[in-house]
């Protein structure tokens, strides 16, 4: 048999950034196996790869590609979406370094080792051109995901929070493999393309059990995005997981998780999207409204920023619903801006926390006083998240919403609208706690002075994207033109 | 017809069985349930003809999978004794038995059908380990490495979280 249709030299150029991605995590451990001491060493190893891949990553866009006989489809589309991995992977490194030891744990060669390959998983998902590697690569990222929120292995909310992520996702993933397996009855085939031609040409052997196969493909999906109804594991999960690995877990699995659901539902499932738009639209609207009034009545900032990242994903999952691309690229930029805003938001939460204290918000009274730099960081990312004019959270707001209008979905965006009005009062309330409160801070701030510079960087970053998006605005236009 | 009604056979004892896994209090119990729902998939492959995976199911889940089930459900210590209130005799009776069995099985086939083990391999039909070889090592290759990343992670997760001291 010929092997050369289904792996060549290029095929491996192809997937280099994984290679050189799965070869640091080897030798991360394996620095750690050595006894390594210094957790700089492996924090900085680890950078280097991601470096190098973010490198070869470039390297490979420019015309599509198509690797291992259709699993793979390389295209500016995924080349963005690498890069927004392994951003988010080196700033998550970044605002980790101090952060486990303050916990009362060892740093260990096993957390960078698992960021890496949950990066892997995330990567595949949105290279996927076949269910059987959307469905491997979203396995890879949960079973990371599950190490890590459990990591602090003396801690027992840690511990409890990484068993109930593992349970529930183990039950999500259940759902998504039987989606998969129905859409492969009915299709006779799990490749995008296939599918979309076997829909095309009429050759579906069951109507019903493509939609049934589509549905708990939702449904899979809905639970790792953490969409409402399947949304409530994350509260308890981003509470207990460290405060570093929350940040990671609200930011890179949604971003993959939607990459992963434009090009199932813009590729594979674009020609029958009359069927399931109308459960789109139901999904937007419950997730923004419930996870919003939920946020509202919070007092944990963790488990408020939970709350806040499942109203977005009610956001984000509007510019799939509206399925053009105008409305596609506003879905990257948001997603840009929401991740890099929710991981500075996380490395503040992360210095300020400590034994019993710091997650509160009547914690971080007076904080201003003290730290005038950090809140006045903390006031960008929140008015950010918000969508106040000036910050990068507005252009993302607006592009999204007038996508949705130009398309006729006025009722969706008005829901949105008042949906982005209440948010303005929980996020406001953690700024007022900082500025308007007499009483003197006892927080004690512990950080890295490299991850201060990095929060301060996105802040300016977030002002500048709100002022001048253009730059940020072409290259999401030109990504979301190859898969609409 | 025979084949239909064969699979609706097979697929309500499969059913059957693993709601009785999931509504059973004794762990026990479920466990051997659940060997009983997947000797009854395994069948369905056998009727799909896909003769690889229904051994590999016998072997690697109901065999390998369920005994380490066993073996960690008896060292929670759920109590035997409640597991098997009245069966104790009857137990020792039937495993004797089965070793018997097995034994009696392996001598007929060594002594009767001499060389069954030693033949090479002919080529095979479809839905054997020479077409399943073949599919892991060309259509599918990258899932497949990227599965052995996937346990490689599992590993990592089990050694990390459930060793006592590192």
């Amino acid at each position: 048999m010929d092997i050369s249709q289904f792996f060549t030299s290029a095929d491996l150029f192809g997937i280099a950034p994984e290679i050189i991605l799965t070869v640091t995590a080897l030798s991360v451990l394996t620095l750690e196996m050595l006894h390594v001491s210094r957790p700089g060493i492996i924090l900085m190893v680890a950078a280097l790869g991601l470096f190098l891949a973010g490198a070869l990553a470039i390297n490979t866009s420019g015309d599509e590609q198509i690797l291992f006989g259709g699993m793979l489809v390389l295209n500016r589309f995924s080349v963005f979406f690498d890069f927004l991995y392994i951003t988010i992977g080196l700033l998550t490194l970044i605002f980790s370094q101090g952060y486990l030891e303050k916990r009362g744990s060892a740093s260990r060669g096993e957390y960078p080792a698992l960021i890496l390959f949950a990066i892997i998983g995330m990567m595949l998902m949105t290279r996927a051109n076949d269910l059987v590697i959307v469905f491997l690569g979203l396995e890879l990222l949960s079973l990371s995901l599950y190490i890590l929120v459990g990591f602090l292995r003396h801690d027992q909310l840690s511990n409890e929070s990484g068993l109930k992520y593992l349970l529930l996702g183990a039950f999500a993933t259940g759902f998504f493999l039987f989606g998969a397996a129905l859409t492969y009855g009915a299709a006779g085939t799990t490749n995008y393309n296939g599918i979309v031609t076997a829909i095309t040409n009429n050759t579906i052997l069951s109507d019903t059990y493509l939609f049934l196969g589509i549905g708990l493909l939702l449904i899979g999906f809905a639970f790792k995005v953490a969409l409402v109804p399947f949304h409530m594991w994350s509260p308890d999960v981003y509470q207990g997981a460290p405060t570093t690995v929350t940040g990671f877990l609200c930011t890179a699995p949604k971003a993959a998780g939607f990459g992963a659901l434009i090009i199932l539902f813009n590729r594979a499932f674009v020609d029958i999207h009359y069927q399931w738009q109308d459960i789109f639209w139901i999904l937007s609207a419950m997730t923004m409204t419930i996870g919003n009034i939920s946020a509202l009545i919070q007092h944990n900032v963790k488990r408020m920023l939970a709350f806040s990242s499942v109203s977005h994903a009610g956001f984000l999952i509007m510019g799939i619903l509206v399925l053009n691309e105008t409305s596609i690229s506003a879905v990257l930029f948001y997603l840009v801006v929401y991740s890099v805003v929710n991981l500075g938001a996380f490395a503040i939460v992360s210095a300020a926390e400590q034994e019993e204290r710091g997650l509160n918000l009547k914690d971080y009274r007076g904080l201003a006083a003290q730290h005038p730099w950090l809140s006045a960081a903390m006031t960008i990312f929140m008015l950010s998240l918000a969508g106040f004019p000036p910050t990068a959270g507005f252009v993302a707001k607006f592009g999204l919403f007038s996508a949705a209008v130009s398309q006729g979905y006025i009722g969706l965006v008005i829901i949105a609208v008042l949906n982005t009005l209440i948010s303005i009062y929980y996020y406001l309330r953690l700024v007022v706690n900082m500025y308007m409160q007499k009483e003197e801070s006892t927080l004690i701030l512990s950080y890295k002075m490299l991850a201060i510079v990095f929060v301060g960087l996105i802040a300016i970053m977030m002002i500048i994207l709100g002022i001048t998006p253009g730059y940020l605005l072409e290259i999401v236009t030109e990504a979301a033109s190859t898969v609409a | 017809m025979f084949t239909s009604i064969f699979f609706y056979f097979l697929a309500s004892i499969a059913i059957a069985s693993a709601i009785f896994v999931v509504l059973n209090r004794n762990a026990v119990y479920s466990a051997i349930a659940l060997v009983l729902c997947f000797f009854s998939l395994a069948v369905i492959y056998l009727l799909l003809e896909a003769y690889v995976i229904a051994v590999l199911e016998v072997f690697i889940y109901a065999g390998a999978i369920m005994v380490l089930f066993l073996f960690v459900i008896m060292l929670l210590n759920l109590g035997l004794e409640d597991a098997f209130p009245y069966f104790r005799h009857l137990q020792r009776a039937l495993s004797l038995f089965m070793v018997g069995l097995f034994f009696v099985g392996i001598f007929l086939i060594m002594f009767n059908e001499q060389g069954i083990l030693h033949q090479p391999g002919e080529k095979f039909s479809a839905g054997d380990i020479y077409a399943l070889g073949e599919a892991l090592f060309s259509k599918y290759l990258l899932p497949f490495e990227v599965a052995s990343l996937l346990l490689l992670v599992a590993l990592i997760g089990t050694v990390y979280l459930a060793k006592r001291k590192i």
